[in-house]
């Protein structure tokens, strides 16, 4: 096994043949890979454990760039985890998770991870919430974050109008100004998406969007998602079935910690083994 | 949203009425002090003037507390030991400044090394004699603490009720440290007998109202340059940290630089306040780190209320006055009384004196606006902080 660990260690994909290809790469070590057709993350035989209990197990996925992808599982099929895998919070005791070709995403922090371009929209909105909804889409914006930086800036034109442009797109314009804590539920999950927007990220995992949402909500966060795909990468995870069949193109679904089914809405429906984890034997 | 620059943070409204009071106050008791002879009826003592003194110097360390807890969520019960610092820092400057008048005459070593037989000034002495060396130890000193405790705590991660409790045992440490002889500062009796500073004599009253004034330009820079902080982004990311620190550190922000940062800052502020408070008192001892001083602190901005920062100023006034009223009266209850009224106020008042105010004072701008006059512009509500 060890032998094994000291191959895969001599031929890790984002260290080989760099001395080789020094002035030819297309891209610098530590910068994204991901072409348009190409793959945006690559989560290869992952298993994570608690206390014995694989949450993951040997969990391989890969997301297209551009692609709005949906993940389904019942409860404890391992959605949250991979989530927590691939922004970082938890570290997998095996496989490799890779964003683009290039970024180890094992061996990132939480902060390098979201910086490098991986945004997350938490299940339970965890907006500021003394703060207003403008300044929460300020806090959250792609700029330098050091505390120097924070007491001199001023906040510029353009950032300004990127900010209610964002703002504008998760609609909530017309709420600009007040406190995020006073925003009803369906809002504070959009402000907490153009959250994420304003990060920048290449690839956005969106947690439950729609709980507890009304259904005119649920229209409009549909709507939201899928304008944001092709422009970003978007990873949904949700257990309304309706719902994704109304927005998503290929839904990938987890059981026990690893893919049971992936596909088009349709064809998973279909699919016997699907039908026999979520109806029972 | 209010002008975040520096000269933004000394033009706005909050901090020109905040300026105005405390320089018109001061202003009233220097004249009231040096104009009318001390048998006139509006003449106002030399200790009133020092215990006027004494309260802004509370004030300033209450501001610095507010910039860490009311702001940051840090509640630090340790922050009388910056303000402990910075006072034997001045009293390692003064000390010096006795020269050959002190009861033993010795003109290099201060009288408790005489009396214990010490023949030359320890290392960490030298230096005191100049001012500017002991102006810059009493921010460096208390700072540097901050730094390092603060990034070794932060960086684990030490939060909440865990944090109180180790600055406690900081404060408490430096307590017994500075208790001992060997240590050489003084031991239980700490440094005293101040003659002069910076040639002036401190029992003078014109001395008295320099250091009076002082203090007040000292508190209301300290008052600006928080006000700064806060309504930079720098503060609103502190208050992000606050509120929901995991969902900053996800956002990107480094929170524990970022709490690092603003504890230091107040620390350094604790430390000018114990600087500027030496001379006024005219003694520093052990007693100045003991934990009940930093809880006591903590009343104070509870008292006059949190994330103001000058509810933590009125808050500190207050407090104080009713302290050196009631400790007059009947001094066994005060430490009832304080101990009452953090409970009353924590039960009844969780915003403070300040949040009460500014209740009633919604209620009644409330009746105003039903009769037309509506000022809920954007704007208006962007400058609440």
């Amino acid at each position: 096994m060890s032998a094994l660990d000291n191959l895969r260690e001599t031929f890790r994909r984002d260290q080989v043949f760099d001395f080789m290809r020094q002035g030819t790469r297309a891209v610098a070590p530590g910068q994204l890979d991901s072409g348009a057709g190409k793959n945006i993350l690559y989560l290869e035989d992952i298993t994570v454990s608690f206390d014995g209990f694989k949450a993951l197990n040997d969990l391989t996925m890969y997301i297209k760039t551009g692609e709005l992808r949906c993940i389904i599982g019942p409860n404890g099929a391992g959605k949250s985890t991979m989530m927590d895998v691939i922004t970082g919070k938890t570290r997998p005791d095996s496989g490799t998770c890779f964003f683009g070709q290039t970024l180890d995403l094992t061996r990132l922090s939480e902060t390098e991870i979201a910086t490098a371009g991986i945004g997350r929209k938490f299940q339970k909105p965890t907006v500021f919430p003394e703060h207003t909804a403008f300044e929460n889409l300020e806090l959250a914006m792609n700029d330098a974050k050091g505390t120097w930086h924070s007491l001199f800036t001023r906040m510029s034109g353009e950032q300004k109008s990127w900010i209610e442009e964002t703002l504008a797109q998760v609609g909530l314009l017309d709420d600009r100004h007040k406190v995020a804590g006073l925003l009803s539920h369906g809002q504070k999950q959009w402000l907490e998406i153009g959250m994420v927007l304003m990060q920048k990220p290449q690839l956005l995992l969106v947690d439950e969007p729609i709980a507890g949402m009304t259904r005119q909500e649920v229209e409009r966060t549909g709507q939201l998602l899928q304008s944001l795909a092709g422009k970003h990468s978007v990873v949904v995870v949700e257990h309304d079935m309706e719902f994704i069949r109304s927005i998503a193109s290929t839904v990938t679904v987890l059981h026990q910690g690893s893919v049971l089914a992936e596909g088009t809405m349709d064809q998973v429906q279909n699919d016997p083994k699907v039908i026999e984890v979520y109806l029972g034997e | 949203m209010r002008d975040s620059t520096f000269k933004g943070a000394l033009s706005d409204r909050t901090a020109r009425t905040f300026m105005g009071v405390l320089f018109g106050a001061t202003l009233l008791v220097t004249l009231l002090n040096q104009i009318f002879p001390p048998d006139s009826a509006l003449h106002v003592s030399a200790y009133t003037v020092t215990l006027l003194g004494k309260y802004l110097c509370y004030a300033l360390l209450a501001l610095a507390l507010d910039l860490v807890w009311g702001y940051c969520g840090i509640l630090s019960l340790g922050h009388g030991a910056f303000f402990a610092l910075g006072g034997y820092a001045m009293g390692m400057y003064l000390m010096r400044q006795i020269g050959d008048r002190g009861v033993y005459g010795n003109p290099e070593l201060p009288d408790f090394m005489v009396f214990l037989n010490w023949q030359e000034l320890p290392w960490y002495w030298h230096g005191f004699d100049q001012f500017w060396f002991a102006a810059l130890m009493i921010l460096l000193v208390p700072g540097l603490l901050a730094f390092v405790f603060g990034w070794l705590a932060f960086r684990s991660r030490v939060t909440g009720v865990y944090l109180s409790i180790i600055t406690q045992a900081l404060t408490y440490a430096l307590m017994l440290a500075f208790f001992r002889n060997e240590l050489g500062f003084g031991g239980n009796n700490g440094l005293t007998d101040f003659k002069d500073l910076l040639g002036f004599s401190l029992q003078s009253d014109a001395t008295r109202v320099g250091l009076l004034i002082a203090t007040a330009v000292a508190l209301a820079s300290a008052f600006v340059l928080c006000r700064w902080i806060t309504g930079s982004k720098l503060g609103r990311v502190v208050l992000a940290v606050r509120d929901a620190e995991s969902r900053a550190r996800f956002v990107g922000y480094r929170t524990e630089h970022y709490k690092l940062w603003v504890f230091t800052v107040s620390a350094i502020l604790a430390g000018l306040a114990g600087a500027l408070y030496v001379p006024q008192v005219g003694i520093i001892n052990p007693g100045e780190f003991s934990p009940l001083n930093s809880i006591e602190l903590v009343v104070w901005v509870a008292v006059g209320g949190r994330a103001t920062l000058y509810g933590a100023v009125i808050g500190a006034i207050l407090v104080n006055y009713g302290k050196t009223v009631f400790t007059g009266v009947m001094p066994e209850a005060w430490l009832f009384a304080l101990g009452g009224l953090f409970v009353a106020v924590t039960v009844f008042l969780p915003q403070g004196i300040v949040g009460l105010v500014s209740q009633h004072w919604e209620r009644l701008r409330k009746r105003f606006v039903k009769t037309g006059d509506t000022d809920d512009t954007p704007a208006a509500q962007g400058e609440h902080s």
